[in-house]
């Protein structure tokens, strides 16, 4: 049986068993399904658009790819097969909602409303960052496992200290993390502290299966929403390829935070496409068959199908999307090639916020020691 | 003018306590820090004045209140974190390391990390394990954080302030040995009309030899300038207060005069920062000295068991000593 919507108990002596609380609105084969606890209620024109983000979302994602391919970005993390999970929890946000992402959250970004090329920097090599988290409601990547779930909770915590919690307009915070975070410490003290705070956060848990190599049974022996429940407070598990779940199941624990009721760990099962770095290489631990089960179950197929049989989008529609993607990777690409390097002396700046004579020293060092070089040819 | 006598302790006590009326953006947060006012009590009573929002008793997870603290300045406060002790804080390393030391650079300016991390250290308390360290070198290396350590009550009770109103990320160094003793505090001045935080002083002027010390190590210095005096030699204590920045040129005008340098500190000597002082006074310094520059520190060990620790603290002995082996060069 391919990894699909099970869990594993020790009560069956380790045999899988089909999960029945995974919560799905859109079956892969794109029927419209009711759920007792969640449901979406889109216009035509919003279904059109979720459409239209999965497939812009994983447009740039292939055009970033293809661009450290050839040389243009030193790394790229693929988001490939997580589309639905970004878009739907993305969309989710309200304007006022504050995002920690991972590294890997391109799909959350590009919903946030962000310039795609923002985080590009990053990959290219010429910045680390570089943007105000509180200007675009959405962190600097952080690429140290599980680190952000922290700055997460204090930055809820902040928001229950302001008062903005207890209404439809409160402040809601979503960190996002993978199923190999799930192992680190501080994801483990974001849960105990965001459950005695009672803090507005919602904790976005993409288990795509894989931590680069290690597969989920090596972080745990228990579906990872069940860890929720010892920490004190709910967890679910939502199908991750299905957009209109993971928007539904997000913006309910979402309201559920703002409204000052607490967090809520969210597990999107969902499966890493590709590899997870372009400087890895899944076929050395991972077999074709259980990519092909998952392609089944790709999560824009299912949408496009949806549309097609309700009468809300066709072939021409479809078409414009795909053309509207390719102008924006192809804008996205110009864009990168573009960017211009950093001058050597700024290696200096920025690292204390009103400057160092020490550094001062170094940079005027450094730049008499470049300027040395002038005229020549080396 | 309002002097008041008062402890280490109590001085970072009132200072806390001057900075959160100050600023309602400052929060504490740490551990037993409430209600019991620390194990220190150097948070005493402030829970019940400021609140239990503004006074935090945090889970025990150091990592938690140093990365919960980053996401509360990104929120716009200004948290001051208590790590209960010295040997406590590694488990907050990554976030102190990686997260709060960057958060400036990475964003190009565009966040700041005001922050201050209060760490009781150093040894001579007759402890267990892990509750005796000196982990300065270690904050010391990573660019983006700044470290100082008060020696002395006026110190501490402007030097909390200074920290807490400033825009760095600041590993605030507290000897913990030295908590009751008393000195002269003129609290009625402000924050801006003091020393700068990150300026080394004069403890005592001298003109045969220099001895740089900083936190617990500056009590022994001034005690070994008195006993030398006997001897007939007259040395100059400076006391950095700031271990990043050092603030050299103090230091390299003092070696300039006396030609010999002394630096004590109860972290092994090993990559310690007696070893940075030592080479950029060679590098600033080269034709004043008289002798090569030499440490007073701890041994290249673990700490040890309480009843060896007088004999792994430098003390009064063993600065005279490396004094008299200065002047045999």
């Amino acid at each position: 049986m391919a990894k699909g919507n099970e869990a594993r108990t020790p009560a069956d002596g380790g045999n899988f068993v089909v999960d029945p609380e995974l919560v799905q609105l859109l079956t892969p084969d794109g029927e419209r399904v009711d759920h007792p606890d969640y449901s979406v209620d889109f216009t035509d024109t919003e279904y059109r658009d979720l459409y239209r983000d999965l497939v812009v979302v994983r447009r740039l994602d292939a055009e970033s790819t293809a661009l450290q391919r050839q040389g243009e970005l030193g790394i790229w993390a693929s988001l490939l097969g997580q589309e639905a999970a970004q878009v739907g929890s993305g969309r989710a946000l309200r304007s006022q909602d504050m995002a920690f992402p991972t590294y890997r959250e391109h799909g959350v970004l590009y919903c946030r409303g962000i310039d795609p090329i923002m985080p590009l920097g990053l990959f290219r090599g010429v910045d680390q960052g570089g943007w105000d988290p509180n200007e675009f409601k959405f962190n600097m990547y952080t690429i140290v496992i599980g680190a952000q779930t922290l700055h997460a909770t204090g930055y809820a915590m902040g928001v229950a200290m302001d008062g903005k919690v207890g209404s439809d307009d409160g402040e809601a915070v979503i960190a996002y993390f993978g199923d190999g975070a799930t192992s680190q410490g501080d994801v483990n003290e974001a849960f105990v502290w965001s459950s005695v705070f009672n803090a507005p956060l919602v904790f976005f848990c993409q288990n795509n299966q894989y931590a680069i190599s290690e597969p989920l049974e090596r972080q745990t022996r228990v579906p990872l929403y069940h860890r929720a429940s010892g920490f004190g407070f709910p967890g679910v598990r939502v199908d991750g390829n299905d957009v209109l779940a993971s928007y539904a199941v997000t913006r309910a624990a979402l309201d559920n935070a703002r409204h000052g009721n607490g967090p809520t760990l969210i597990e999107a099962y969902t499966y890493r496409m590709g590899a997870h770095t372009t400087s890895d290489d899944p076929t050395r631990y991972r077999i074709a068959g259980e990519l092909e089960a998952w392609q089944a179950k790709d999560p824009i197929k299912r949408v496009r199908i949806f549309l097609d049989k309700q009468g809300i989008a066709d072939e021409a529609f479809f078409d414009e999307v795909d053309a509207d993607a390719t102008k924006q990777a192809i804008h996205l690409r110009e864009r990168v090639l573009s960017m211009p390097d950093p001058q050597p002396t700024e290696l200096f700046d920025n690292v204390y916020p009103h400057g160092s004579p020490l550094l001062d020293a170094q940079r005027d060092e450094f730049a008499r020691y470049l300027d040395s070089f002038a005229g020549e040819a080396h | 003018m309002a002097i008041e006598t008062l402890t280490i302790g109590k001085a970072l006590n009132t200072g806390l306590r001057k900075a959160m009326e100050a600023d309602p953006r400052v929060v504490l947060m740490g551990e037993d820090i409430g209600k019991l006012g620390g194990v220190f009590r150097i948070t005493d009573g402030l829970q019940k004045d400021f609140g239990e929002q503004r006074v935090i008793d945090t889970p025990l997870a150091e990592a938690g209140i140093v990365g919960t603290a980053v996401g509360l300045a990104i929120r716009g406060y200004r948290p001051v974190c208590e790590i209960q002790f010295d040997g406590f804080v590694y488990p907050a390393y990554d976030q102190i390391v990686c997260q709060v030391a960057k958060m400036h650079y990475r964003s190009r300016g565009k966040v700041r990390i005001p922050m201050v991390i209060r760490i009781p250290y150093g040894g001579g308390i007759g402890a267990v394990e892990h509750h005796s360290e000196s982990p300065e070198a270690y904050f010391a290396h990573t660019a983006g954080l700044k470290v100082v350590s008060c020696s002395n009550p006026s110190d501490a009770h402007w030097m909390i302030q200074q920290a807490i109103a400033s825009d760095d990320p600041i590993v605030f160094l507290e000897p913990k040995r030295r908590y009751w003793e008393k000195g002269d505090v003129e609290t009625s001045g402000t924050v801006n009309g003091q020393l700068p935080l990150h300026s080394a002083r004069v403890a005592r002027e001298g003109s045969d030899a220099t001895i740089v010390a900083y936190g617990p190590m500056v009590r022994v210095a001034l005690d070994a300038a008195i006993a030398a005096e006997d001897d007939g030699r007259s040395l100059e204590v400076l006391d950095l207060r700031s271990i990043s920045p050092l603030d050299t040129e103090p230091i390299f005008a003092s070696v300039r005069k006396t030609g010999r340098l002394v630096v004590v500190h109860e972290a092994p000597s090993n990559v310690g920062i007696g070893a940075e002082i030592a080479a950029r006074v060679t590098e600033q310094c080269f034709y004043s000295l008289e002798a090569p520059v030499l440490r007073v520190a701890g041994f290249d060990t673990p700490y040890p068991a309480s009843r060896l620790e007088e004999d792994f603290l430098p003390d009064l002995d063993r600065v005279l000593d490396a004094v008299d082996r200065s002047f045999g060069f």
